[in-house]
């Protein structure tokens, strides 16, 4: 024999998806969200994606050269990933400094300093995303009005989201209800956040690839919905056709489910966020209580605490529990003793 | 209608059945065949010709040299030239006779007829084992482990049900395929004396959704044959494995560290089905068996009819020659095969396959960090943590690959296959599941 055999330990083949690919085709599905946030925001959502994204992708080269001394892994999308979805969550008028900071925060912070690619506990564009929401509260709620301000970047016209204004006791907009604009995107709202057909396009997508399952987007709407739900029939503290005052009391304001849905960042982060390989559950179960609680704490922060919006904190808070959920909530086994 | 199958885990490799079509070829005799000691699980059969010796097709040459081992015969008719190193898949030769081809010169008592002979009730259960004893016949899927001792059901055990193994679902490889399509009525006595020596009625073939003829041709046969059931299979990997085709066929799950005949099921393969026919009812040793050559870039993917210790270059060079861009020689299939070091091992009686991959597909990825995708762990059919288990064996930490159930892998490679990230997640998991065993065997002395 002329030429040498390579030999190696069994399998010697390897389905199609690598890394690389799972990242560019979570951004492929992102493409359809991007296009809406073009369409009602303009300029600004341009701007803010080209500099989150840019400045992810330097941060972490920087950091792995010359910090860590290392090779760095650019190509394999990850911190593009990181850009697009720290963009997606910030609204489109917010500075570029400000930009670059929650990127430096994402992937230095949040992304390397727990050991890069794979080992960071928290989601790095929530965290950055939190962290400037406490640190710069007016630029980052203050959200500009689709459509009219598309050509305007810093300047926008500003105006408020529908959960915010539900925070704000402003029911108006419920009363006039516009689930059309909600479900296609001309609301206000953070860049990526505002299509709901975009976003659950973009999810169907990823199932259908199999880059994410199911367990964690299903089981965040159910939660959300079926509470919202619970809250909107006994708003008025009528269960059955009687009024009992705790409940009452509990869901002050009735709003319709499909707000809570539709209105803020749920899609979001049901979709994108939660989904996040690194930060959540490795098993179907384990993946249910995570989607779950995420829900449950979503609901929890909206009515009843002092942010419209709760899905960032719920997420981070649930990211927590993911070793826990990891060590209790392992796979159904084959063959396991069926008496315990 | 839909198809059953096993529930945790899985993956789908495409099929990738080049030679499907191909009918079984006849290889010719070689002029010399390199017969190994070790061709089961067990131990080493003892050699019991020597150097000179002149031997006849048929006759027995190594001695099955305890419970768990099994006879070899010689497949040629010739001239024992050696006894001693033959050449193996790993390229350390192992022990073996070398037998210099003179004739074809049979055993007289080995029946060469083609007829049909379907007296089951000729034999007693016991005289089928001991005549499968005899013939040496292991399992024939790759798995090899002695057909005999399987056969033989404790005493205060009850086989509820027997299953024949028809999934071939290691992608490319054919050879059982072809087997149940051409030698459909030897395959169903086969079945039908094996019933009778593991005191069953029942007997469910399992065949996957792709192999419709062979579905098909054992359907129609199965009505003549009481209480024998072909049992159509979705496509997923590794339900040939014995555990994953007991739940998909009977939905029993075997406990963890117990046998299939512990849920009342004896599993064996297609092409033992019909070795055991040949054994029993024409008294005909394993002495060949059916091989796919195949490969995309191998001219003419083919299923051979070999003699045991026909060197695989010859069948490779039957198949069109070895291609240009061979990069890679695996024997049996693309999930568990052997990688080989050399094109001139013999074929044994667990060689199912020779795959030959290009060079392109021959080299592993550079494995990157886990994304903790839990890709795996969506795969792994026995329900484990590849990603973590890896971790822990690669630390050392034998005592949590103990506590995350280690020893229950059965080395699929659905891990490895579904990993995007490209880690050594199975290579780790062998380490520590056989560390882990030493362990638990230490502690029962």
């Amino acid at each position: 024999m002329s030429n040498l055999l390579t030999i190696s330990p069994s399998p010697h083949f390897k389905d199609k998806p690598t890394t690389k690919s799972l990242m560019f085709g979570v951004l492929t599905a992102l493409i359809p969200t991007f296009l809406v946030s073009l369409y009602s925001f303009g300029i600004g959502a341009l701007v803010t994606t080209l500099v989150s994204v840019g400045s992810c992708v330097l941060f972490e080269w920087l950091i792995t050269k010359y910090m860590l001394k290392q090779q760095p892994h650019i190509a394999d999308g990850s911190a593009i990933l990181t850009g697009v979805l720290l963009a997606f969550n910030l609204p489109s008028n917010i500075s570029p400094f400000i930009v670059m900071f929650g990127a430096l925060i994402a992937i230095g912070i949040a992304k390397m300093c727990f050991g890069g690619l794979g080992c960071n506990l928290f989601n790095p564009a929530l965290v950055a995303r939190v962290f400037l929401l406490i640190s710069f509260p007016v630029q980052m709620t203050s959200w500009p009005k689709p459509i009219e301000s598309r050509l305007n970047y810093l300047d926008a016209v500003t105006g408020a989201t529908p959960m915010a204004a539900i925070k704000a006791g402003d029911l108006s907009i419920c009363e006039n209800a516009n689930f059309l604009d909600m479900f296609v995107g001309t609301i206000g709202g953070s860049l990526g956040e505002v299509s709901a057909i975009a976003l659950i396009l973009g999810g169907i997508y990823m199932i259908a690839r199999k880059i994410i399952t199911w367990h964690i987007p299903v089981s965040i709407i159910a939660t959300v919905a079926l509470f919202t739900t619970l809250g909107w029939l006994s708003s008025e503290g009528y269960v059955f056709g009687r009024k009992i005052e705790v409940i009452a009391n509990l869901f002050e304001s009735g709003i319709h489910p499909l707000y809570h849905i539709l209105g803020g960042g749920l899609l979001l982060g049901a979709i994108f966020m939660a989904t996040d390989y690194v930060t959540s559950p490795m098993s179907a179960t384990g993946k249910i209580i995570f989607g779950v609680g995420i829900g449950l704490l979503t609901i929890i922060i909206r009515l009843w605490g002092n942010y419209p919006e709760g899905m960032s904190f719920a997420i981070l808070l649930m990211n927590a529990v993911v070793p826990l959920i990891n060590k209790k909530f392992q796979p159904a086994r084959f063959g396991a003793p069926k008496t315990k | 209608m839909k198809l059953s199958t096993f529930k945790i885990g899985g993956v789908h490799p495409s099929g990738s059945k080049l030679s499907a079509d191909q009918p079984i070829k006849v290889m010719p005799i070689p002029d010399t065949v390199y017969i190994p000691a070790a061709q089961h699980i067990g131990k080493p059969a003892d050699i019991i010709v020597q150097k000179g010796d002149k031997v006849k097709v048929g006759q027995l040459i190594a001695k099955s040299s305890g419970f768990v081992s099994a006879n070899i015969h010689s497949s040629v008719s010739g001239t024992v030239t050696a006894v001693g190193p033959v050449p193996d898949p790993s390229g350390i030769a192992k022990m073996g006779v070398t037998i210099k081809v003179e004739g074809d010169e049979w055993m007289e008592d080995i029946d060469r007829s083609e007829t049909l002979d379907t007296n089951v009730d000729r034999f007693s259960d016991k005289e089928i084992i001991d005549r499968v004893t005899a013939a040496g016949i292991v399992g024939m899927g790759g798995a090899t482990f002695p057909a005999h001792v399987k056969f033989t059901v404790p005493l205060e055990k009850k086989a509820e049900a027997l299953l024949i193994n028809g999934v071939e679902c290691e992608p490319y490889l054919t050879a059982d395929h072809r087997v149940m399509l051409e030698k459909s009525e030897q395959l169903m006595v086969g079945v039908k004396l094996i019933m009778k020596a593991v005191k069953t009625e029942k007997a469910f073939i399992g065949i996957e959704a792709n192999k419709p003829d062979a579905i098909e041709k054992l359907t129609e046969l199965s009505h003549k044959y009481a209480g024998i059931k072909v049992v159509p299979l979705a496509l997923k990997y590794p339900q040939g494995s014995e555990k994953h085709l007991i739940k998909a066929i009977m939905n029993k799950e075997v406990p963890s560290g117990k046998l299939p005949i512990d849920v009342g099921a004896v599993v064996s393969n297609a092409g033992t089905a019909v070795a055991v026919y040949e054994a029993v009812m024409k008294n005909k040793p394993l002495i060949e068996r059916v091989v796919t050559v195949t490969g995309n870039s191998v001219k003419n993917p083919s299923n051979f009819l070999a003699r045991i210790g026909t060197p695989v270059r010859l069948l490779i060079e039957a198949a069109g020659g070895l291609p240009e861009d061979t990069g890679k020689v695996i024997s049996g299939g693309p999930m568990m095969g052997k990688a080989a070091t050399n094109t001139d091992f013999p074929v044994a009686k667990g060689t199912s396959g020779v795959l030959i991959m290009p060079e392109e597909l021959a080299h592993r990825r550079e494995p990157e960090p886990c994304i903790r995708c839990g890709k795996c762990v969506d795969a792994c059919p026995m329900g484990l943590e590849p990603y973590l288990l890896s971790v822990y064996s690669r630390k050392k930490m034998w005592d949590e690959c103990e506590e995350h159930y280690i020893y229950d892998c059965i080395e699929c490679g659905c891990c490895v296959y579904s990993c995007p990230a490209a880690r050594p997640l199975l290579d780790y998991m062998r380490l520590g599941k056989s560390t882990v065993m030493g362990i638990i065997r230490s502690r029962k002395k």
